[in-house]
């Protein structure tokens, strides 16, 4: 296992190479310009593909092309940049493609900032183009998690065929840490995972019937059309067994706890050391931070004591906070809920949440 | 033992190269966990550049601390916010031939450094940075210093291994410099 400082964003990359990623199409936008800029010099390297589109529009229907060939490919951008991206993201979503995207928040709406921010929740896990689709939404609050959750995603996006979103920020795609990096899937793997693929995949017909990979009801792998409710109805029941198969979450300290923090990617993170700090002063305070925050962790909430708890604080680098309302409908107004927010680019102060913990836990 | 150090000037002073030799050095060091994250403007020289270095024991959750214990000022731009942010006791470095400021406060140590005099007596501007890593390591013991060196001579001796001599001469006078204001 090689332990290296990387990037934030080169960090991803590298990931990515190593998960078996062989075609990655991009535009540059800050702050997630140095994921294709090491994709640009390492992929010729590994004999995949890299490409700079003209364009958001354009990375992202290349992306949806190369998809459909069965091999591993991503796609990187910002907040902005994804929204552009969300028409591709819906047809490739439509289409049951397992392929992977990175968005590396930056403040929002509209153009916003290109500082880190996590105003993209909402764009993330409830509607990241038409037609009501789901997307696993990966939370990395770490660079080693950031690292692990791009290599996984690859394995998700096609045990599920689904496109897998990771959802950092600009802090991580920004800071350096030391990571350790996973070993290279091999190329047999990559060959063996291909052939497979061929069932489905558009591999070159020669004369046999064309395949489409179009979304319509018309499925991967499936001979014929199907209606399109009948598909609606398998990716719904998809989205729904991730609520069994793929919840991930952190509880830390919440045995005894009386005050919930609850946060997720890099808010999380600053929100762990709070309650080590806060523990330390002798409050009983505890975190659940989401890994994943589609589907979300529901089950950390439901299993809480209310009779002990003196409240929720919700933390987020989001103004107005999104990440609040998936906390909010789970726990039904059994406790308090407060929030802890900055945005603008800002990175928020884990000063500030202990002082937002301490107000709502009251007298020791 | 949690150190949040951070580092402030004008970008061309090497403040994103002083953040990541220390991040480097951290790394290559047993049981110490390091994070380093940079702040700059879109100009290549002349804006404002700052980094945040956290040299930590344990896992490390804030990045960019609040409070920092020790600060690295390199022009006076970064002098009154960067000020504010020490911990009382903590430590100002600051490079007396730049910085006209002198800081305020009572509460902290500081440390001033001629490191750009310094460095035009060895021979060459450019090494004033390492002439102030060598009083930051001089002072606070946070690294040992031969890995310090070693990670500036393969992060800069690469391109231009003619300045290793430089860097090296500017590195421990700095340091003695370090050495003499604990006392």
């Amino acid at each position: 296992m090689e332990r290296v400082v990387m990037k934030g964003c080169e960090a991803i990359a590298e990931a990515a190479i190593r998960a078996g990623c062989r075609f990655f199409a991009g535009y540059p936008i800050t702050p997630q310009n140095e994921v294709p800029e090491y994709f640009s010099r390492k992929m010729p390297k590994v004999g995949g593909v890299y490409l700079q589109g003209e364009s958001e529009t354009a990375s992202a229907a290349m992306l949806y092309g190369a998809g459909c060939t069965g091999i591993r490919a991503m796609t990187s951008s910002s907040s902005c940049g994804i929204s552009l991206m969300s028409e591709a993201i819906a047809w490739m979503a439509g289409a049951n493609l397992p392929v992977v995207i990175c968005n590396v928040m930056r403040g929002g709406p509209g153009i916003g900032s290109i500082q880190p921010s996590q105003q993209d929740y909402f764009q993330a896990t409830k509607a990241s183009g038409n037609g009501g689709f789901r997307m696993l939404v990966l939370a990395p609050s770490t660079l080693q998690e950031a690292v692990d959750m791009v290599y996984s995603a690859f394995d998700l996006a096609m045990k599920y065929k689904n496109p897998v979103l990771v959802l950092a920020d600009g802090f991580t795609g920004a800071m350096m840490e030391p990571v350790v990096l996973p070993p290279a899937k091999s190329e047999e793997f990559l060959a063996a995972e291909r052939k497979e693929n061929e069932a489905w995949a558009c591999t070159g017909r020669k004369g046999a019937a064309q395949r489409h990979h179009l979304g319509c009801g018309v499925v991967p792998g499936m001979a014929t059309r199907m209606p399109l409710e009948e598909k609606n109805k398998l990716d719904f029941a998809k989205y729904e067994s991730w609520k069994t198969t793929e919840v991930d979450y952190e509880d830390y300290q919440t045995e005894d706890a009386e005050l919930i923090i609850t946060a997720y990617g890099v808010a999380g993170r600053i929100s762990r050391s709070a309650v080590d700090l806060l523990r330390a002063d002798g409050y009983k305070v505890g975190l659940i931070r989401p890994r994943k925050i589609h589907p979300f962790p529901e089950i950390a909430f439901e299993k809480l004591d209310y009779s002990k708890l003196r409240g929720i604080l919700s933390c987020e680098m989001s103004i107005p906070p999104q990440y609040y309302y998936d906390v909010d409908a789970v726990v039904r107004r059994r406790t308090p809920i407060a929030t802890c927010l900055r945005s603008g680019g800002e990175i928020i102060s884990r000063n500030a949440i202990i002082e937002e913990a301490k107000k709502l836990y009251g007298a020791k | 033992m949690e150190n949040a150090i951070l580092i402030g000037g004008i970008g061309g002073q090497g403040v994103v190269m002083f953040g990541k030799i220390l991040t480097f050095t951290a790394a290559e060091v047993d049981d110490k966990y390091v994070t380093f994250f940079p702040s700059y403007g879109v100009e290549k020289r002349g804006g404002v550049s700052n980094c945040y270095v956290t040299i930590s024991d344990n896992p490390i959750g804030a990045p960019m601390a609040d409070d920092s214990n020790v600060v690295v000022v390199l022009n006076d731009l970064a002098m009154p916010k960067f000020e504010k942010t020490l911990v009382p006791g903590g430590v100002l470095f600051l490079d007396s031939t730049v910085c006209a400021l002198r800081p305020t406060r009572t509460d902290i140590t500081v440390v001033e450094v001629p490191a750009t005099e310094i460095a035009r007596e060895i021979g060459s501007a450019k090494v004033a940075n390492l002439c102030m890593i060598g009083a930051f390591i001089g002072f606070t013991e946070a690294l040992p210093p031969e890995k310090v060196l070693e990670t500036a001579f393969s992060k800069l001796g690469a391109k231009h291994p003619e300045m290793n001599a430089l860097n090296e001469k500017a590195f421990y006078r700095g340091m003695e410099i370090g050495k003499a204001a604990k006392k």
